[in-house]
This record gives C-alpha cells, structure tokens and sequence, in this order.
C-alpha cells in the first residue's frame, strides 16, 4: 500500500461544493479520505498550507501532436507541459498526421500515451474518414477503441447532411461530437477578426458570422436530432446568445471556451507598441478562432460565470519556431496554452470578475460532466472516494512571468510571453504519483 | 564616410535633422506633426537638388541600398532607384520573382543576406501586410517599407502630402476625399493617418463591399480605446465631393468583380468614377490625385487625369524628392 497525502490546503471540490481546510489522502492512486487530518498516518505528504488544492484539472481539447508531428508536439512533451500547467487529464485532437480516424490510430496514441505519458491522455477520434467531411468514420469501432468523443477540429464538418448524420450516430454511441464552428466560405484568407485592428493592419478579417452562423446551424441539428453537440470554443457574443438560446430550449448542447478568449482582445495582434513601428504583427497572437473584441470577451466571461458555457479548455496548439516566424499570412494558427491556462484564467479571480469555485468547477469536474467523460473514468474531475488520485496544488498569489523558452511544450508561441502572471501550479499529482513539483 | 565628409555632402539648404530619431519608416501613423513636417523641408532641398544642372549630392556615397521587391512595382522602385543614386548610393535591385524567394527561402533568410552583404538600407515592397515590421525586427538595417499588402505605402503618403501642401499650404481645414477601394488601399489608409495628423478633414468614399470593418455601415468601432485616425465616410460620392479641397482617386483591382465585391465595372464607374460632372461639385480649384498606375476610364475620367487641377505628373516627380528625404533622413540626417 503507497499512500500520498496533500495536507492543511483549502481544498476545493466543486463537483460536491466542497470547501475546507485540512487533507486530502490517496491510497494505491486512488482518492482514500478529505478532511482535517484526513492524511495523519500518510507515507508521504505534500505540505499544502497556504495553498489552494484542486481535482486534477481536465482539458478537453488540446493539440498533441503526435503522430507525424512531432516536431511541433509530442504526447510525452504535450503530457509534461500538461502536468505543469496543473492538468492531469488531456483529450487530444486527431488531426494529427495521419489523423485519427481508424480504431488502430486511437488504440496507437493510448498505447503510446501509457508508455510515455506523464498525465492521464483520453483522445477524440476523427467525425469523417482522413477528416475530409466527404464519410463518416467508423464511430461505433472508434468508441470501442476508446474514443471519448469525435470532432473534425479545424475542419469542421461543412456538409450539414453529414454533420446531421453525425450527432445522430454518436448519439447511438452516447459520445459528444465536438464542432470547431467556422463557415469557411466566410472566414476564407482571413486571419485575425474582422474589426478595427484587422482594418488598421491591413489584415483580412474573420467575421463573427463565420463562427455564429456555423453554430447556429450545428445547433439546430443537434436540437433535432438529439445528438450531443459540443460546441468547441466559443469566441464571440452572438456564439453565446446562440448556445443560451438553445440550451434553454433544452437542447443537447455543451460549450468550451478558451483562457485566451476570456483574457485577450484582438489588439494583442497589434502588441504593445514596442516594436519597430509601433505595431507587433504580433503571429503568436493568431489563433482560431481569433482573439476577438472586448465585447465578446465580456460575453464569453458573463457566460461562463453563468454556465451557459461548460467549461474552459486550452486549445492549446503547440507550432515549431519557423511556423510563427514569418509574415503574418503564412503564419500557423494556435496558441501553446497548458502552462498558462490556471494563471491566465486566475487574473479573472484576482479582478473579482470570477468566482474562484466556478473557476475550479470549469476546469475539472466542467468539462468531464460536458463530455460525459466519468463513463470512461468513474470520479474523474472530483476528490470524491475512490476517485483517481489526481490533485492539482496551486499557489494563488505567487507571481511569475511567462518565459516561453522555459515551458516543457516544444511549442513556445504564446502572446503572453513576459507577461506577469499570479497564481501558479507547484505541484500537480497523478494517480497518487508526483508528476509535477516546483 | 567620416563625419565632416558628410557634413560637406549635405545638400546646402537642409538644416540639422534634430527631430529625425528613427531608424526605419514603416508607416506613417508612427510620425509626428513635427517629422512629417520635417520630410516636407527636406524634400524641399532635394526638390532643388533635383533641379540642378547635375542632380547630385553624395550625401549617400559609399552606402548600398537594396530595393528588394515581391510584388510587381514600376514607378515606386523606379522612383527609390533614383531616389538613391540622386544621393550618390550604390542600388541593388531584387526582384522576388529571379530571387531565391522562388526556392523557399523565408524572407528573413532574405533579409538577413541583404544584410551580410554589406547593404545599409532595405527598401521593400511585399504583398503581405506588415512583412517590413517583420523585417525590422530582425535586422539592423534601415527597412522603408514600399508598400506591404493592404496596409500602409508611407512615402506615397509623404508625397501626396507634399504635393497638396505644395498648392494648398497649410493642410488644416482642408477637406480631402478618398475613393474607391478603400478596404485594400495601403495608400487610403497612409494618407488617413498622415492628412489628419497635419488637420485635414479626410472623407473616405466607396461602395460598402470595398470599405473595411468598422467603418462599413453597420459595423461598429465601438470597442473601448480605437487607435484609428479619425476619418469620415460617405458612400456617396456626390456628396462626398462636396466642396472638397482635394479629390484622390485609388486604382479598382479588376478582381474584385470576380469576388462577388461589384457588380459590375459598369456599374462602379457610374457610382464612383471621378468625371467632370462630379468634380464641379469639388472646390473650383481642387486637386485631382491619384497614386497610380490608373486606370483611366474606371475610377477616373480622362478628361479629369488630365486637366488642368490634375497633380498625377507632379506627383510621381515630387515622389523622388521625398523619397530622397526619406532615405537622406533615415541614413544621414541624425549625423
């Protein structure tokens, strides 16, 4: 018998409202007891006073990589940088090369993610054969193989035939199918938003219709269909209006946003105005969805705090150097998030702009209840008994600035680069085994 | 060149450039009143240079200065070709098109050969919106940015701004209206920043499909602190023109029809040309701009380019002159 116990911090369960100072005990990996003194008589102890302590945190969308990019990403590196930023559950994306789209490619990366993982790795299967919208995949062998969920991410199902088809499959299956909404006849060559900075930098802008419209359309036919639609992250105000509007009539709709949707504006693309010229370009701030204007991030935030949106997840999409190195057209899409995600999202804490244990909730036990992911791993997200013994250990008040070349992500392209932040991960537990101390 | 060789290779009439502190021109938005102005006073002295039996000054000699091109250019590469010899520099042209672009070489590989072979300042034009900011950062070179995508062509600002003061004088109060394309014009969006900085009233004019967000009829700027020159818009020309002191045509891509922008070219001249009938609701002596290369016919009646209130030859003329000031300020005007 290996016992761990976390002890004397303020532990947060929001999956039961907990609330209290004293320990949390795992026995053998799994959560054995939370209470005062609950970890006595541990082996071993992590001394957490003065600390804020949390389920292990779960990222229900991010970029690993791994196979055929790993230049970018790696399930190994994108693990440690998960274990860093506080996150011990990740579900990967499948658009990776060649993409997740056979029961082989799922059962490949679980394998693979048990032999050099450092957190736990659920990954989301391919919604159409190579990702290409024309067929479905083999959902029902997909979910057999362990697929948690299906998405065509980045590439959203453009057919709305297929796409009904779809969510009425997966709804057989009872897997979320997850939409990156984009028209892409309407967000064609552009990259960044469509709005007063795109103007100012000459870029070609990406309307909010591009995102609104799709989901409009994905939401209509999951409310007919009854095929549980998750709405990858939301970005714009009217995207928020929709999902409310839909989920208010009941339909079977779950959404995710992003730590860099609720923090940054488009004006992160123009940057601080210290570079030459006074306008960065800056291609670490391009992202897709794009960072979009204050107004929808007020929504974005007024929408999680009230629950019309899930849950946060990273999007975290780790590039290579050379990808984010160039001319502001060229340049890839995405934002390396893992290791920022908790700070990021706790400068809303800080501001009074969120509540603390609805923060907690939207990075553990929201995103397993959005994808239903306690099916695949009973507890998971909560401290309850019995739960896998992931505890995430933070540090509200300690400041640090971010230091891109430093994050164990091969991908170091973020906006936030020396950026201060408050509140950070200093120890992060998985399965009852340190894989993350400061 | 040692520091009283140059002082002698100043052009007689330029004073001491106190004020010019930058190292590059990227766009105009960056400049103060007080620079603009600047460029205006040496652009004067390289106007009478220019004038001279010999229009030369070595103020440059021994300088390279590499005009490196990737978008299809006549008269602004011309324009900088004679800009820098006028002041004595060596010029390498680098067209993308024969370079090593075409063999996947990434800009900054570019820039930085530019670089090792010995050149001092980067002339560049590129089809992608802030490329030269991307050069400047990674480079000690002098980068003066050509024209990048759809978002700024500062000396082509500096010189219609040369140009209008040249006839006008002070700028403020005056009433300058930009038409057409307005949404991929680099040259609109220049002028906007440096015609209001100076106290111009500027109007931008064109169909709603050819304007950019946040200044398209239902959009709105309206997004906390807009760092936006204050410009006006108006999608009628008739009244646009009213009483304007200054009317600049912008060249229509032919594209843009294929696109699902315009209806029809037909259609387009009909709204948004600039004929005769048009410019007599304009000020009687209002100048008639446009950046080139024209499309005479479309966006601006023959009649009009030629008349007698049209500036269009006297603007690619005054482009050397400040084209030369630029360069002269960027490299020589801080010793």
């Amino acid at each position: 018998m290996t016992s761990l116990a976390v002890r004397g911090g303020r532990v947060l369960d929001p999956s039961r409202g907990v609330d209290l100072v004293g320990d949390v005990l795992i026995v053998d990996g799994r959560i054995a007891a939370v209470g005062p003194d609950a970890g006595r008589d541990a082996g071993e102890a992590v001394d957490a006073s003065g600390l804020l302590v949390l389920p292990g945190l779960v990222d229900v969308h991010c970029h690993l990589r791994e196979p055929g990019l790993e230049h970018k990403e790696t399930i190994e590196s994108g693990t440690l940088a998960a274990a860093r930023g506080g996150f011990t559950t990740v579900c990967c994306m499948p658009n990776t090369e060649p993409p997740l789209d056979t029961p082989a490619m799922v059962r490949w990366v679980r394998g693979r993610a048990e032999q050099v993982a450092h957190v736990r790795v659920l990954p989301i299967a391919c919604t159409t054969r190579e990702r290409k919208g024309r067929e479905l995949a083999d959902l029902a062998e997909l979910a057999e193989a362990g697929a948690v969920a299906f998405s065509d991410d980045g590439d959203p199902v453009a057919d709305p035939a297929l796409l009904r088809h779809a969510l009425e499959y997966a709804s057989v299956l009872g897997l979320p199918v997850i939409e990156h909404c984009e028209d892409k006849l309407l967000s064609a060559g552009g990259v960044m938003h469509e709005g007063w900075v795109a103007t100012r930098l000459g870029l070609r802008g990406i309307p909010a219709a591009a995102e609104e419209s799709a989901v409009a359309r994905a939401l209509t036919l999951a409310a007919e269909t009854g095929g549980h639609l998750h709405v990858a992250h939301v970005s714009t105000a009217g995207a928020v209006a929709l999902v409310e509007a839909y989920r208010a009539r009941g339909a079977p709709v779950t959404a995710e946003v992003t730590p860099h949707h609720l923090c940054l504006t488009h004006e992160a693309v123009m940057g601080s105005g210290e570079s030459p010229g006074g306008l960065a370009y800056d291609t670490n701030a391009k992202v897709n969805p794009p960072l979009r204007t204050r107004a929808d991030v007020a929504a974005c935030r007024d929408g999680l705090s009230r629950g019309v949106i899930d849950c946060i997840a990273t999007d975290h999409a780790p590039h290579a150097v050379e990808d984010k190195l160039c001319e502001f057209d060229l340049a890839a899409f995405g934002i390396s998030g893992l290791e920022t995600a908790l700070a990021l999202c706790l400068s809303l804490v800080h501001e009074g702009r969120l509540h603390l244990m609805r923060l907690a909730e939207a990075m553990t036990i929201g995103p397993v209840r959005a994808l239903g992911l306690d099916r695949h791993v009973p507890g998971l997200g909560t401290l309850a008994v019995g739960a896998p013994g992931d505890v995430t250990v933070v540090d509200l008040q300690q400041e640090w600035t971010v230091e891109p070349e430093r994050f164990a992500s091969k991908g170091k392209n973020t906006p936030l680069a020396g950026r201060r932040l408050r509140g950070r991960v200093v120890c992060t537990i998985y399965g009852g085994r340190k894989v993350w101390q400061e | 060149m040692r520091d009283d060789a140059r002082e002698q290779a100043r052009p007689t009439s330029v004073r001491e450039a106190p004020a010019w502190k930058r190292e590059h021109l990227l766009d105009v938005d960056e400049l103060t009143p007080e620079e603009i102005e600047l460029v205006m006073d040496t652009a004067d002295a390289m106007r009478e240079v220019l004038s001279r039996e010999v229009p030369r000054v070595p103020a440059l000699r021994g300088l390279t200065v590499v005009n490196l091109f990737y978008e299809p250019s006549t008269r602004t590469r011309a324009s900088f070709e004679l800009a820098a010899k006028a002041l004595g520099a060596d010029v390498v042209n680098i067209a993308a098109e024969q370079s090593s672009v075409k063999k996947g070489e990434s800009l900054l590989d570019t820039v930085r050969t530019v670089e090792a072979l010995g050149a001092e300042v980067l002339v560049m034009r590129h089809w992608q919106s802030g490329a030269p900011y991307l050069a400047a950062r990674h480079t000690r070179l002098h980068v003066v940015n050509a024209g990048d995508g759809s978002h700024a062509h500062p000396t082509q600002a500096l010189l219609d701004i040369y140009t209008i003061r040249r006839h006008l004088g002070d700028l403020r109060g005056r009433k300058v209206v930009i038409v057409g394309d307005i949404a991929h014009s680099r040259v609109a969006r220049s002028n906007a920043w440096g015609l209001t900085a100076l106290g111009a009233q500027v109007v931008l004019c064109g169909p709603p499909t050819l304007l950019p967000a946040g200044l398209r009829p239902g959009t709105s700027m309206d997004d906390g602190e807009v760092a936006m020159p204050p410009v006006q818009v108006e999608m009628d020309l008739d009244k646009a023109i009213e009483g304007a002191d200054v009317v600049m045509a912008l060249r229509l891509q032919r594209e843009r029809m294929a696109g699902g922008v315009l209806p029809s070219l037909r259609e387009y001249v009909r709204l948004y040309q600039i004929n005769v009938q048009r410019l007599a609701r304009a000020r009687p002596d209002a100048l008639v701009m446009h950046p080139g290369p024209m499309n005479e016919g479309v966006e601006i009646a023959p009649e009009v380019a030629r008349s007698a209130q049209s500036v269009i030859e006297e603007q690619v003329t005054n482009g050397v002159a400040v084209r030369m000031a630029v360069l002269y300020l960027l490299t020589g005007g801080k010793a």
